[in-house]
């Protein structure tokens, strides 16, 4: 039997417990997919973005060095030729958080982007593209890296 | 306020190559200083960039965008003398927003 003092105490402490671990909705990063970025392999990162299973497609073209010296900084672009990709999304698969970059492009835009992302570690590099009928393409290339981006 | 960003927009033929270089350190949480205390992540997580006025283009980032971002992309039907705006916001709330002119 539980009185309502202990029951008062005990969900404080969840809730405290919920907050640290960032489980509790923040308002202020509605917009931004808390979900999308924890992912650890591409599983989890499709479902957190509500897309099906990926399947490798010539159409899309990931570009990169095969070797960068620093992993602070790899140039990597991602491009199809697919019609109505509505997503393309960069994906660094050794990094803590797979998932670099997402961006939500419309038809004004060609999908073709190029920025530099941090590498940890020699690994895959991914370039996806989410069509608007909710196709997951995927291209990826292997970048090995000499100088780790990620702590020291 | 962070530093302006460095805006270039190319026009050739109906297209138009935009380069953008921000200003930002993108710390990504995982690194330590010199007396072992983790330095907090802070990085840029939306960038929204327009085409005289009009969203073209979202972007979701995480920490491992490399510090001082280059981002390229193209827009289709710019024309010289158009306008592209880019606009990004950190994770501590920090924004900045800057315009450049299609040359």
């Amino acid at each position: 039997m539980q009185t309502r003092r202990e029951m008062l105490a005990r969900s404080a402490s969840v809730a405290a417990a919920l907050a640290g671990l960032g489980l509790l909705p923040q308002v202020a990063q509605a917009a931004w997919s808390q979900a999308a970025f924890d992912a650890k392999n591409m599983g989890d990162l499709m479902k957190a973005l509500g897309s099906s299973g990926p399947a490798e497609s010539k159409d899309v073209t990931i570009t990169g060095p095969d070797i960068a010296e620093n992993g602070a900084v790899v140039p990597v672009g991602a491009a199809t030729t697919l019609a109505g990709v509505k997503r393309i999304l960069l994906l660094v698969e050794k990094n803590p958080s797979m998932l670099a970059a997402l961006f939500d492009v419309t038809d004004a835009v060609e999908p073709n982007i190029s920025t530099r992302v941090k590498m940890g570690q020699s690994s895959n590099v991914i370039a996806v593209a989410i069509t608007a009928d909710n196709k997951v393409l995927f291209a990826q290339k292997e970048i090995k890296v000499t100088l780790g981006g990620c702590g020291g | 306020m962070a530093d302006p960003m460095r805006i270039r927009a190319q026009a050739a033929g109906d297209k138009t190559t935009v380069r953008v270089l921000m200003s930002h350190e993108m710390e990504t949480g995982q690194r330590k200083d010199a007396a072992g205390k983790t330095i907090p992540a802070w990085f840029i997580q939306e960038v929204t960039a327009s085409h005289n006025g009009k969203p073209v283009m979202t972007a979701q980032w995480g920490p491992s965008v490399a510090k001082n971002p280059f981002l390229q992309f193209v827009i289709k039907g710019a024309k010289a003398g158009d306008k592209v705006a880019i606009a990004w916001k950190d994770n501590k709330g920090d924004s900045r927003s800057d315009e450049a002119t299609v040359s």
